[in-house]
């Protein structure tokens, strides 16, 4: 097992896909002779040749539309978007095309197509290029929504992204990219559609998914400290949205936190606490509380973008509302 | 058509029943006619009519306990048709309701402005109508109290605002499921392992608490005033706290008694040493406002007005009524008073805010000649105090020995609201007002 960051886990399960299937191609922009804006296909035009890894033009709904029509043709096309805030030029391609045609068309073809896309504030790129709005992808039936907190899942999500016959959005996180932990050697292809304890807790759950996991993880530790047993669920697929695996945690522990890196109103929190409600009531004994962005476009100045975006100070003082609220004796364990 | 409801008439009542019917069916009542006597777990109460009409149906007879809120009778209009459904009112367009003033806007503690989904904790229904306050229960509560049969209404919720969170209910249900352990093995065939190894963890300490029914013993149900107070009391040790015992020279407090009872003659009222013992803490707390206070869970409530409760033994309880303001009355006005109560609360005819309100509570078992006791907390008083007899004691004074009259007197204090200084100066003062009983009354 080597330990790696999620960036080369990304390009290695680029490598290793298209190593294995010739149908496997890349568009985007600068991914080519610059390698991608992050790096993620470094040496993948120079191993796959032009054919197979295309500098696109500036030009969104075009190269996402392109890939549409060689996934239909039998291609599977991997499409980098610099950014989850440019995938919006193309969001007919995704919305009208990608995610219908298999319905539409009475199942004639299917769309094996995969967009990666990182998403994401905090890098002081200011309110346009700085956006989580993965939730308009995971409110889309027919399209499937994966969002990797680790390494280890970038890799093995990313490729089971490539081998799903649907549309797929990797949905990646600048402040990831960076991030090391190990990997397993060998072929991993995760499930999509399933949630994951990260860290099984007895007294509080909470809920997070790509940098908001990594967040509650280390949040979840800080409180182990002091005899606080939290439980982390890493979404891991915004859609198919594993309820299943959320309720159960709850239905344990009968207290939820929600950090989301979205804004709040109408976001992956505001699902997540109503499958809570649908799912576990019985076994609350608090209300579900959301940990989200501050309903603002995002500040380009450093100080006001660090206080509008959620992070684990935020997370620590939502958790102690909500085991107050409860009347949670530290130390306790049921 | 208007349905009588079995009211609830005090905070601990969760159910009532009729005592007897005072109007029949078919007699037309007025607003204010006293419909029935309603028996609740400390007194019988008088139901007044709230409209007038004719007294169509009683649907509860006299006996039966209904839970508060359950229709006990129905008044039927004057002249209306009997029977007939209410008239669709014109509120359906009403339905709608309406926006919220503030669009549920996050309001985060600075210095963040990440939103965090914090609701100001709605419920503020302004404006709406003054009826039973409705009962707020974490759903986990709501489903445990269905699972273990809890009634909800006799739990006090320690969450926001007052919501019954999982904790207000565990300890019930750990007890519930303690007295359901042993009781399971009365009556069945199995028989029930001896060894010591089989009875780990909770079972032995419940069976230290909760008796077991055997074949030569007699299970008597619980009166309403038992279950109460078995409660009550449960709770109040449950809190920290301690005992302060002084002994008081009790000569010149009989000598008094007894000139004021031979100064008010054969028919007037005969002054209890309890009556002084009332009027005394009463003077005595205003001087010690930190001791006539109450533990209000993050903070210490000070009352401004003393109010003295007596412990007053009943056939199958025990009850508290509170003489007011005692501070502020003459001795033979408490004694007045504190007589009234006491024989009323024999009868249980007090109402409940005569046995509610309470800052202080003595109790004094002394008639029964007992020396010296400790008396458990009427939370929330921050203290309650337990007087003995007066009895004859030897003593040294001045190189000889001495015959004389002592009283014990022993101080329950809540340690959450006093700590022991102050507990014992104010026990000191009121030790000192007694040895000069003249000062109690002036």
């Amino acid at each position: 097992m080597a330990e790696i960051t999620y960036r080369q886990a990304l390009h290695d399960a680029l490598r290793e896909e298209m190593t294995l299937d010739p149908s496997v191609i890349l568009l985007g922009e600068e991914i080519g002779i610059f390698e991608g804006s992050y790096k993620i296909t470094a040496g993948l035009l120079a191993e796959f040749g032009p054919e197979r890894v295309r500098d696109t033009p500036i030009a969104e709904e075009g190269f996402v539309g392109a890939a549409v029509g060689a996934a239909m043709l039998g291609m599977r096309p991997v499409v980098e978007i610099m950014t989850i805030n440019f995938s919006l030029l193309a969001i007919d391609q995704i919305v009208n095309h990608a995610a219908k045609i298999y319905g539409m068309f009475g199942g004639q073809t299917a769309v094996p197509m995969v967009i990666r896309t990182p998403g994401g504030g905090g890098q002081q790129l200011a309110a346009t290029h700085s956006q989580n709005l993965e939730v308009w992808y995971a409110h889309v039936p027919g399209l499937k929504v994966v969002a990797p907190a680790t390494p280890r899942d970038a890799k093995a999500m990313l490729t089971a992204a490539i081998r799903d016959d649907d549309p797929v959005i990797v949905l990646e996180n600048l402040a990831l990219y960076n991030t090391k932990g190990e990997v397993p050697d060998g072929e991993q292809v995760a499930t999509i559609g399933r949630a994951q304890v990260i860290k099984p807790g007895t007294d509080i759950t909470v809920v997070g998914y790509s940098r908001s996991a990594v967040i509650a993880l280390d949040v979840a530790a800080r409180f182990e400290s002091e005899g606080v047993s939290v439980e982390v669920v890493d979404l891991a697929s915004l859609r198919p949205l594993d309820r299943e695996t959320i309720c159960r945690s709850v239905s344990k522990t009968g207290r939820a936190v929600v950090l989301e890196d979205d804004w709040l109103t109408y976001g992956i929190g505001a699902e997540v606490a109503a499958s809570i409600a649908e799912g576990a009531f019985d076994y609350l004994d608090a209300p579900v509380r959301r940990v989200a962005a501050a309903e603002i476009p995002l500040p380009y100045a450093k100080s006001l973008e660090r206080i509008a975006l959620p992070d684990a100070d935020v997370l620590v003082r939502v958790i102690n509302e909500v085991l107050d609220a409860t009347r949670f004796t530290r130390g306790e364990s049921r | 058509m208007t349905d009588v409801l079995m009211p609830r008439l005090s905070d601990t009542m969760t159910e009532g029943s009729i005592g007897q019917w005072l109007k029949s069916e078919n007699d037309e009542v007025r607003r204010g006619d006293v419909l029935a006597e309603i028996e609740t777990d400390k007194a019988v109460m008088d139901l007044e009519s709230y409209s007038d009409g004719v007294l169509q149906k009683i649907l509860v007879p006299p006996g039966q306990v209904v839970p508060i809120g359950e229709p006990i009778a129905v008044i039927a209009d004057a002249g209306a048709d009997d029977g007939s459904p209410a008239a669709p009112s014109a509120t359906a367009a009403a339905a709608a309701p309406a926006a919220p003033a503030t669009a549920a806007a996050p309001t985060p503690a600075a210095p963040t402005l990440a939103a965090s989904g914090a609701v100001p904790a709605s419920g503020g229904s302004a404006g709406a109508a003054p009826e039973a306050v409705r009962l707020k229960a974490s759903p986990v509560v709501r489903s445990l109290a269905r699972t273990h049969d809890i009634d909800l209404s006799t739990v006090t919720g320690t969450g926001p605002g007052g919501r019954i969170i999982r904790v207000d209910v565990d300890r019930l249900i750990a007890d519930s499921a303690a007295s359901t352990k042993i009781t399971e093995p009365v009556g069945t065939a199995g028989p029930v392992p001896a060894g010591p190894a089989a009875t780990a963890g909770a079972v032995p300490v419940a069976a230290a608490q909760v008796g077991a029914v055997g074949d030569d013993d007699e299970q008597l149900p619980l009166s309403n005033i038992r279950r109460i107070t078995a409660r009550r009391l449960t709770e109040a040790f449950a809190v920290p706290q301690f005992y302060l015992t002084t002994l008081v020279d009790a000569g010149p407090l009989t000598d008094f008694r007894a000139q004021i009872n031979a100064g008010l003659g054969a028919d007037g009222v005969k002054i209890s040493v309890t009556d002084l013992l009332i009027r005394a803490c009463a003077v005595t707390l205003r001087a010690h406002p930190e001791v006539n206070s109450s533990f209000g869970e993050d903070s210490i409530i000070r009352h401004h007005r003393v109010h003295v409760g007596v412990a007053v033994a009943l056939p199958d309880g025990l009850i508290v009524p509170v003489v007011r303001d005692p501070d502020r009355k003459s001795v033979s006005q408490i004694s007045t008073e504190a007589k009234d109560l006491a024989t009323r609360a024999r009868d249980g005819r007090l109402k409940p805010d005569e046995f509610a309100g309470g800052t202080f509570t003595i109790s004094n078992l002394g008639m029964f000649g007992i020396d010296n006791f400790t008396a458990v907390l009427n939370p929330p008083e921050a203290a309650i105090l337990a007087v003995g007899a007066t009895t004859e004691q030897t003593a040294v004074a001045d190189g000889e020995i001495v015959v004389r009259k002592v009283m014990k007197l022993t101080l329950t204090v809540d340690h959450r609201v006093l700590d022991g200084a102050t507990g014992a100066t104010f026990l000191a003062d009121l030790t000192s007002l007694l040895q000069n009983p003249l000062r109690i009354v002036v």
